[in-house]
């Protein structure tokens, strides 16, 4: 049958504990969870405020990590400092492209997509706002759980400069430094997660293209 | 409390998809089967055979390899008669130095305090109730923390990080995986298997039944 014929909690006046999934009268809204002690929420409508914030401060912070460089590299003749962009250019020249393609992908093209997915998500679930998802809440979804999946893996590009950084120190033959994007990836990278946690994905359902079938069998 | 206290409704008979808020009859599926959502594909109910046992087995090799992999190196770097061996302790405090401290920090939490954390609570909770004991003090609190620290458990995206500096450094020295390296990947495994095992539904009613 249409998805839009599964009752929803909310549907049959229930809540259900967003942390451990136990149900509860409508009546025990914002009261904590007698099972877990989480504050219930039937929707937690408030949220896309903190999503906007935290996505807010995860675009100021990959502003700057990607005009500073991630990494200092000093070689017995030569030093160098090189952004994200940058680092992906140099080993394009060395013909390295598949790796350079790579890093570009990973650290500029994903959270960039990040960003947008996370509007996109947030903006899509405005009851009274003029723009209208066309996209089912079905793949609204997957794009969520995708969001989630992957932005903890863009830690991986702090990680590799700790390591590098603590690894490469052979005096004077070659020494790797942290530089000052490091430390803005990582916030952005954080920011952007809590962004994505924030968002009560629920909501993607309550404006869901997919209960217009049914509500068209009813009205003929 | 100066309100009633608040009574749930049919946790026997009723389950709601924490993502969608599909509201469901629960039928248990049979052990090692999952029930999902029909909306959103979420795994509501998903039985192991001897589950809980096996957590506690796996929390505490988890436990065990963290703690020795953290001052074992495991990445090594030569070039030009320099040497030098990275613990993950050494890349924790890769940025100890000047202003980029609080970097540290953080790598240091994803990386060791909180998996080591979400093992501890696995054990606080699970262990109990493995061996038939009532659940301690505040184990539902424990519980939820133990679920909402999962994304920020990053030992697997660590032990990635590894092969990536590996690729990086390739052409400036040789470089050498060492014992802390092959700990970590065999803890990215246990993490996996012990999620696997984690049946939220079945451990929140063992949490409630025995309070
Ligand atoms: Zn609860
Ligand atoms: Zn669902």
């Amino acid at each position: 049958m249409t998805q839009a014929a599964i009752p929803t909690a909310r549907d049959k006046g229930l809540i259900a504990c967003e942390r451990c999934g136990l149900l509860w009268p409508m009546s025990g809204e914002h009261s904590p969870c007698g099972r877990c002690g989480h504050k219930l929420s039937s929707r937690n409508t408030g949220s896309i405020q903190r999503v906007w914030a935290w996505w807010l401060a995860g675009l100021m912070c990959y502003i700057p990590a990607n005009l500073y460089p991630m990494l200092v590299t000093d070689m017995l003749t030569s030093h160098s400092a090189s952004t994200i962009v940058q680092g992906a250019i140099e080993i394009a020249h060395h013909g390295d492209l598949p790796i350079a393609l790579v890093i570009l992908i990973a650290s500029v093209a994903i959270p960039f997509a990040k960003f947008a997915a996370v509007a996109y998500l947030a903006l899509s679930i405005r009851p009274l706002g003029r723009f209208r998802a066309r996209a089912s809440a079905h793949r609204r979804h997957q794009l969520y759980e995708l969001v989630e999946y992957i932005g903890r893996w863009s830690m991986i590009d702090v990680f590799v400069v700790a390591i590098l950084s603590a690894l490469v120190q052979l005096n004077a033959a070659a020494s790797i430094h942290p530089g000052p994007a490091a430390v803005t990836f990582a916030l952005s990278v954080i920011f952007t997660m809590l962004s994505a946690q924030a968002f009560d994905s629920r909501m993607i359902w309550d404006v869901s293209p997919d209960a217009a079938p049914t509500l068209k069998e009813e009205t003929p | 409390m100066t309100q009633t206290p608040l009574q749930p409704i049919g946790q026997d008979d009723l389950i709601a998809c924490p993502s969608c808020d599909a509201l469901y009859h629960v039928r248990v599926p049979q052990v090692g089967e999952r029930a999902t959502c029909a909306r959103c594909e979420t795994v509501l109910i998903a039985p192991k055979s001897n589950a809980m046992l096996r957590i506690v087995a796996l929390s505490i090799t988890n436990l065990i390899l963290v703690v020795s992999a953290l001052f074992l190196p495991f990445l090594s770097i030569s070039r030009a008669g320099f040497y030098n061996a990275t613990s993950i302790m050494d890349a924790i405090l890769a940025f100890a130095q000047g202003p980029m401290f609080l970097l540290s920090i953080a790598v240091g939490a994803l990386i060791v305090v909180v998996p080591m954390a979400r093992m501890l609570l696995t054990l606080y909770v699970v262990a109990p109730l493995e061996f038939g004991a009532a659940p301690l003090p505040r184990a539902a609190q424990a519980f939820r923390l133990f679920e909402s620290l999962k994304p920020w458990s990053m030992a697997e995206i660590f032990v990635l990080g590894c092969g990536i500096a590996l690729v990086k450094v390739a052409d400036l020295a040789t470089v050498d995986f060492g014992a802390a390296f092959w700990m970590m990947g065999v803890l990215v495994v246990v993490v996996l298997l012990q999620d696997n095992l984690m049946d939220r539904w079945s451990i929140w009613r063992a949490l409630e039944k025995r309070a």
